[in-house]
């Protein structure tokens, strides 16, 4: 009996190996290491704001409602629930992705109204934050752009046969991407950079 | 059948969307790396590259961590900071599992550098500080023309911010021993204990336990288990065929390179950390 079932786990390691039950497993691990990346990226811009928000508050008579536009959009941002199992459903995951969205845009219109701010242009912690946030959207495209690979290899897996068989009967479904649109902002300079240019220069030239 | 040719289309357009991915169309290639210093533009003068790369090259075999230097005339299409990152993922500057690496990315047509930082120094080299460098240190250099001094300028900048970083110490023997190292053991292994052994338990069984023994030997002071495998196949053969000499000699010719050759990036890994600026 003990030698029957010793077999028999040994059979149905040997086919699920073959089937492709562990390269499925290595490749959703895979993806679950860079989705977290992803998010602590996001977190790590969401710690930013209110530092960001209280030092140019400081600048006289800044205008409060770029201010406000960001406050919200850090709200509605960190309000969306995201833990790991956002990546295996595509409506929260498009909830998720468009909040954060909303916040990079409020954040880079932020970053052309302080333009007119020379005040802020020259306040050591303001460019300080500055750089922090340039570095912070520039990692945030770095993880993005590894769980975008991440899935695709996990997702060509489980579609193509065998496997596709094995993760129906394990209920491993596909994984959510970026949608195409966001590769090609990938592949744009942050636009903080912009705003960041005449200000590294009075900088400079001081 | 409509949920087959669904699928099929889905991963025709996944396979073009990573391909897509890997290359931009008419993106710049990353040189292969030969040594910390890469002048793409001919900025620099023989002199003032050598000087550096010596440079940068002692403070690697002191403080362990990887500098480098490219000089490229453009990234276009890709904005600097995805330029950047693809010749970090390939050059690999700075030593495995400690990511103590940076480059230094000048794209001179652009009027666009950039320092990217490798994991293990974004403490030591956070983002603000790289900012600081560049546009207090770096650009204010270029954009008189003076090239070579920006450089240098920023490289010393960027080397004494590291030098305060506790980091681990670099390792005097190479990191990964290689066979050479080991030939001692395996040559004398088998002479001195594999006649004794054979001659106790016959030449198999004997040449089995000075293998086994030599197996653990190089396990322990390689720690590689690849390494002792091949070490206990060559120790068995030396000793069942009975003599020391002949059959080790072949493997343990070529040492590492000595000193002098580059060794390449270390296996550094990079996030996007760092910061960039224009002139």
């Amino acid at each position: 009996m003990r030698t029957f079932l010793l077999g028999l786990t040994m059979l149905v390691a040997a086919m699920l190996s073959s089937c492709g039950y562990n390269r499925l497993q290595a490749a959703d691990e895979q993806v679950a290491a860079a989705w977290s990346e992803v998010l602590n990226q996001y977190q790590r811009r969401a710690d930013l704001v209110p530092n960001l928000v209280n030092t140019v508050k400081g600048a006289a008579g800044f205008e409060q409602s770029t201010l406000t536009a960001v406050t919200e959009a850090r709200a509605r941002a960190t309000s969306v629930q995201a833990g790991a199992s956002l990546v295996n459903d595509p409506q929260a995951f498009a909830r998720f992705e468009s909040a954060q969205s909303e916040l990079g845009s409020a954040l880079s219109r932020l970053m052309v109204v302080v333009e007119r701010y020379p005040d802020l242009k020259s306040n050591a912690n303001f460019l300080e934050l500055q750089a922090q946030l340039e570095g912070t959207e520039n990692r945030i495209a770095v993880a993005r752009m590894r769980y975008i690979e991440a899935v695709q290899q996990y997702n060509v897996l489980a579609r193509s046969f065998p496997v596709n068989l094995t993760a129906k009967a394990f209920g491993m479904p596909l994984k959510s991407n970026f949608a195409v649109q966001d590769e090609r902002q990938i592949a744009r300079p942050p636009a903080v950079d912009l705003g960041f240019t005449p200000a590294s220069g009075a900088a400079a030239s001081r | 059948m409509r949920g087959l040719w669904r699928t099929w289309v889905a991963v025709i357009v996944a396979a073009l969307a990573s391909w897509a991915l890997a290359a931009v169309p008419g993106a710049v290639a990353v040189p292969p790396m030969h040594a910390l210093v890469t002048d793409l533009t001919a900025t620099l003068t023989t002199g003032q590259q050598a000087a550096l790369d010596t440079r940068l090259r002692e403070f690697a075999d002191r403080k362990g961590s990887q500098v480098a230097v490219l000089i490229v005339p453009t990234t276009a299409p890709e904005p600097i900071e995805a330029y950047s990152l693809r010749v970090v993922e390939q050059w690999k500057v700075g030593r495995r599992k400690v990511d103590d690496g940076v480059l230094l990315l000048v794209a001179k047509d652009d009027r666009a550098v950039r320092i990217e930082v490798g994991y293990g120094l974004e403490g030591a080299l956070p983002d603000a500080t790289a900012k600081r460098i560049i546009s207090e240190v770096i650009v204010p250099r270029l954009r008189d023309g003076d090239f070579a001094g920006g450089i240098d300028a920023g490289v010393d900048r960027i080397l004494r911010t590291i030098d305060g970083e506790p980091l681990p110490p670099p390792a005097s023997p190479p990191e990964v021993p290689d066979l050479g190292r080991l030939a001692p053991i395996l040559l004398l292994g088998p002479l001195v204990f594999g006649g004794m052994m054979r001659r106790l338990l016959g030449p198999l069984p004997g040449a089995g336990v000075v293998a086994a023994g030599v197996a653990a030997l190089a396990w322990f002071l390689s720690g590689l288990w690849t390494l002792a495998a091949v070490a206990a196949v060559i120790a068995f053969f030396i000793t069942a065929a009975g003599r020391g000499t002949g059959l080790g000699i072949g493997p343990f010719g070529g040492g590492a390179g000595g000193p002098g050759g580059f060794g390449g990036g270390g296996g550094g890994r990079f996030g996007g950390g760092g910061a960039s600026g224009r002139w």
